[in-house]
């Protein structure tokens, strides 16, 4: 009876990377934007704008990163599948 | 289909106790960083040869990066950030040596760096604030928030570590999942990308280990700056 649980393990992680890889995308796009802009204003400040810019890139992408876990979790080490 | 990211092989055996692999490549880093500094660090001159410019460029680099994120002197936290970064970094860029896998790939070895880092947290915000101050500020801004901020203790800890784990391991497994497609030159510039992810990572860690180990002392107000600084070192 639990036959369709690998199919649908494998449906889950797909669906968790590409609709989690959607607001992370975004929300980096925007970031960047924003920091572009103001090295564009203030090129002397670079250095600082960067640095944080980095440190925030990956905490946005951190969100995507938990997806990669989630999906890789439904593909190895699924609970439920035999 | 590859092996899956979350089975550890096993060395070797000492009685009952498996020692894994990842666990063999970090006490083969430890000990070549332990060496390395010791070599370096046996003979130091004020003219500086070679490597101890080097190190000193580092240990310069490093000192202003903490005063920029936690003002006063940087020694306090010197040892616990830069050992993290640079421990993260070699642990990182060991997957460019044939055969071996990052050990920060696995989720024990992040685990175990998220751990020193929380330990370190409670230390500093306890030691920097007194046991009472360091509970209080888990009610402010008020009581209402102490579910919140107990929460928020244990998840950015948690993010750290999935952070870490996330990012090496899904490099190393691309680059596995390319290398199993299309075999020879191909994965070099995904090598590439993740020699950069690597470092970027090492970074973050550190950083944020900065940030959370340092948000208690900044906590307690301006830190003592040390007056003395111009005439000692020299």
């Amino acid at each position: 009876m639990t036959d369709y649980v690998p199919a649908i393990s494998i449906l889950a992680a797909t669906f968790a990377v590409a609709f989690g890889a959607i607001g992370p995308a975004l929300a980096e796009g925007r970031a960047v934007a924003a920091a572009l802009e103001a090295i564009a204003r203030q090129p002397e400040s670079a250095g600082a704008i960067s640095r944080t810019l980095f440190v925030g890139l990956a905490m946005i992408e951190t969100t995507a990163i938990y997806c990669l876990v989630v999906s890789l979790l439904l593909l190895f080490a699924n609970p439920f599948a035999q | 289909m590859g092996a899956s990211p979350f089975n550890v092989e096993t060395a070797f055996w000492i009685g009952p106790l498996g020692i894994t692999w990842p666990v063999v490549v970090t006490w083969g880093i430890m000990a070549v960083l332990a060496a390395g500094s010791f070599l370096i660090t046996r003979q130091l001159s004020l003219k500086p040869g070679r490597a101890q410019a080097v190190l000193e460029l580092i240990v310069t680099t490093l000192d202003s990066e903490i005063r920029a994120t936690v003002p006063g002197d940087p020694a306090r936290f010197r040892p616990l950030i830069g050992t993290l970064l640079i421990f993260i970094l070699a642990a990182n860029w060991t997957s460019l040596v044939p055969g071996v896998e990052p050990p920060t790939a696995h989720l024990e070895t992040d685990a175990a760096l998220a751990l020193i880092v929380f330990a370190a947290s409670i230390l500093w915000g306890i030691r920097s604030l007194g046991v009472g101050g360091w509970l209080a500020t888990f009610v402010r801004p008020s009581w209402f928030m102490l579910p919140l901020n107990l929460v928020g203790q244990i998840t950015r800890h948690f993010s750290l570590m999935i952070r870490l784990f996330g990012n090496v391991m899904s490099g190393a497994f691309i680059i596995s999942i390319v290398l199993s497609l299309a075999g020879l030159l191909v994965p070099i510039p995904l090598m590439a990308l993740e020699m950069l992810t690597g470092a970027v990572q090492a970074y973050i860690f550190a950083t944020l280990a900065l940030v959370f180990v340092g948000s208690a002392v900044n906590e307690a107000g301006p830190p003592p700056e040390p007056h003395h600084k111009e005439k000692t070192h020299d």
